[in-house]
């Protein structure tokens, strides 16, 4: 299993450090090496396959999470005198739950990635600011993952073949952050957290990201929408994962943004989701 | 100690000479890029970054000592390339020596092909012992005289002189590379030679340098497939239309020229398949093969990769006969490795003259060599604190467990920036030479 090798091998550490190889490989004396550069573009394919592989599984533990929470609420409702005490075991049963309904659901790439599109579902209607004082996690979580975004903002270019996407892919020096930017915006979606942190944490930071962008949220869904139709039921294909994982399996092809594939644009997504924008190097 | 050398386990190895610099400060033109024994062993030729070539003789054995082959020294230097600039892709092509390859030799001359990443070089390296005197027309010193003043004729003769040794570029055969060459190799029919670079393999004869023929493209029609790269190639020793490549795939094609003009569709293929519980972040680069030698024989080829050696049976492609471990001990270091690029060391292997013994390189200035027949092996270390004449060598061991044992040293405590990563064998004796960043060290077997 990758990753298993060295112990506490970050693939995002990886992913940066081998960008910094690339980059730098350009200003070397006798030219850029082509044996080198490949050999570090399976290093970073790799990374970039595990790390996809982390966030899917992180989204779908908090998409499980937020289900059975939103199912206890229901209970509560009919029987909120009997519940209270139950509720606590059934949390922690459906945390332990949550592992193995996640991997069962990264193998149907079933709709739940719309979380990854949350921008837009933040503006549809749902107000995550009023649900602050009560229960900040779950009702924001109800919101980013039940409601679909009427108008996804990953996927602007499907059906249209766009090949008109201008897409630029950089290394924020300070985090070592990779993001993405389109067309000049900038993927600041948000919705995964990073990983190794607890479940309540994450959400919290979430929840902040979340706020500061709100801001920006809006403008960036009168854009998108201008652009393109989206068709969301593109976007609930079952073959999502795999097709993320086998983009990187044909060498350089992965690597460089050509098609305007909507499974890439998501997978780019995931891995702007941290955020940060200061400093940066195009590094392709 | 016993180790292994010579087809016996009780060869014992003795440090003779070192050649180089002591200075700790190593300046980069001094990195020695490649070594390389003549066909008698005579001549041993080294290239460095700095793109010269020294080559030096191993003198007769004395009679006075007999139990002592002779001292290898400075017979020729000569700059062979350098820096270059592409102008028209914006490009430095780099001086260092990639490759160098003794031709047989056929007359007094010797002859040598080295190359940098793009252009090969002929040498023809002659000695000069006699000179002519007594022109008509010209002093001594080489002035002319005034025609007026010759009164009488006479003819010139050869007068002995002190040894010079001239080294001569004879052919250039430049511009049949787009990408980096990284082997040369010579045919068994002396007249012809490959180049590879890293998606080109290209058939040269010695005589004509305008021309030369492409028999291996790997190169796809979307650079964005790429998948892998040409890392080495090599003629069969016995066989003139048989040579092999070797991939950062860790595959080697074996291709026969007498097939087909383009040689893309191999005639053999031998790779071993990947053991999926060491599948790590680094697999592909640990599996890219980085040298690939025939035995003498031309039976055997050894490949090496990143972590260890490999013995193919050309008879048998499906995985290789013998495989030997040179350092396993760094698989679980790959991501320190890959940080530092030490991971994308090239090591090279050599066989000894008989084909019983292989050797190879590691880091701390370490060596290993590997018995067949004996299945044994032993590390040795090139360092100057072990330069006494004569000296025997002491077995090195790297502690892999928790505890370590006295005269052992930890992985932790390992050097890699001291690594040797060119050896070579002579063709007939129990003499080695062995590369560190810049001074080659000289072993023999201890006679008694």
């Amino acid at each position: 299993m990758i990753g298993g090798m060295e112990g506490g091998v970050d693939a995002q550490s990886l992913i940066s450090i081998s960008l910094m190889k690339i980059h730098n490989s350009r200003t070397q004396r006798g030219g850029i090496k082509l044996h080198k550069n490949l050999l570090v573009s399976y290093v970073l394919r790799n990374a970039r396959q595990v790390y996809i592989k982390e966030k899917y599984a992180e989204i779908y533990r908090m998409q499980q999470y937020e289900e059975v929470m939103t199912v206890c609420n229901e209970i509560q409702e009919l029987n909120p005198l009997d519940l209270d005490a139950e509720e606590a075991d059934e949390e922690e049963r459906s945390r332990g739950e949550e592992s193995s309904v996640c991997g069962a659901a990264l193998q149907r790439g079933a709709a739940q990635p719309a979380a990854l599109c949350r921008t837009g579902s933040a503006v549809s209607g749902c107000c995550p600011l009023e649900d602050v004082g009560k229960d900040p996690e779950p009702s924001y979580y109800r919101s980013c993952c039940m409601e679909a975004p009427p108008a996804a903002p990953c996927d602007p270019f499907t059906g249209s073949g766009g090949a008109h996407c201008n897409k630029t892919t950089v290394l924020d020096l300070d985090t070592h952050v990779v993001t993405t930017v389109e067309n000049g915006f900038l993927h600041q979606d948000c919705c995964c957290a990073p990983t190794g942190q607890s479940a309540a944490k994450k959400r919290k930071v979430e929840f902040g990201c979340c706020v500061s962008d709100l801001d920006d949220v809006p403008d960036f869904t009168r854009k998108r929408a201008k652009r393109e139709d989206c068709s969301f039921s593109d976007y609930t294909d079952t073959s999502n994962i795999s097709n993320l994982i086998s983009i990187f399996g044909s060498g350089f092809s992965g690597l460089l943004s050509r098609q305007a594939d909507l499974e890439q644009i998501c997978s780019k997504q995931a891995l702007a989701s941290l955020g940060a924008w200061t400093r940066a190097i195009v590094a392709f | 100690m016993a180790g292994p050398g010579g087809g016996s386990s009780d060869v014992q190895w003795c440090f003779s000479q070192v050649k180089g610099a002591i200075d700790d400060d190593v300046a980069e033109a001094d990195i020695i890029s490649t070594v390389e024994f003549n066909h008698t062993g005579e001549l041993l030729a080294t290239g460095d970054k700095g793109g010269r070539v020294v080559i030096f003789q191993q003198e007769p054995e004395s009679k006075n000592q007999p139990q002592c082959r002779g001292e290898y020294n400075v017979y020729s230097t000569f700059q062979s390339h350098e820096p270059e600039f592409d102008y028209l892709k914006s490009l430095e092509i780099e001086e260092k020596i990639n490759k160098i390859r003794w031709l047989p030799q056929k007359n007094a001359a010797q002859f040598l092909l080295s190359t940098n990443d793009k252009t090969i070089k002929l040498w023809k390296i002659s000695e000069r012992d006699k000179r002519p005197e007594g022109y008509n027309l010209k002093e001594e010193d080489g002035r002319y005289r005034d025609p007026n003043t010759v009164t009488a004729l006479r003819v010139p003769i050869f007068r002995p002189m002190d040894l010079m040794v001239e080294a001569s570029p004879r052919r250039v055969f430049a511009n049949a590379h787009t990408y980096h060459i990284n082997s040369i190799a010579v045919n068994s029919d002396y007249e012809t030679y490959l180049s590879a670079d890293d998606l080109r393999i290209n058939l040269w004869h010695l005589e004509i340098t305008d021309r030369s023929f492409n028999i291996v493209d790997i190169k796809p029609a979307n650079m964005e497939e790429l998948t892998e790269v040409i890392t080495a190639a090599e003629f069969h020793p016995n066989q003139c239309n048989t040579f092999v490549y070797s991939s950062s795939k860790g595959t080697i094609r074996m291709c026969d020229m007498r097939a087909s003009a383009l040689c893309d569709k191999h005639a053999k293929m031998f790779e071993e398949p990947e053991d999926p519980n060491n599948r790590s972040f680094f697999s592909e680069i640990i599996s890219s093969i980085s040298d690939v030698k025939f035995s003498h024989s031309g039976r055997y080829m050894m490949t090496r990769d990143y972590l260890s050696v490999k013995i193919w049976d050309l008879n048998m492609e499906t995985r290789p006969v013998e495989t030997y471990q040179v350092h396993e001990y760094l698989r679980s270091k790959l991501c320190s490795l890959y940080e530092n690029d030490c991971i994308f060391d090239k090591f090279e292997c050599c066989w000894n003259g008989n084909d019983s013994v292989v050797m190879t390189g590691s880091y701390n200035n370490f060596f290993r060599m590997f018995d067949r027949g004996y299945r044994q092996d032993v590390t040795l270390e090139a360092s100057r604190e072990n330069s006494k004449p004569r000296s025997v060598l002491k077995p090195r061991k790297v502690s892999t467990g928790g505890k370590r044992k006295k005269d052992e040293i930890s992985v932790d405590s390992l050097d890699f920036n001291k690594k040797i990563l060119h050896t070579a064998w002579h063709p007939l004796d129990n003499i080695i030479a062995v590369a560190t960043t810049n001074n080659l060290y000289i072993f023999q077997e201890k006679l008694n």
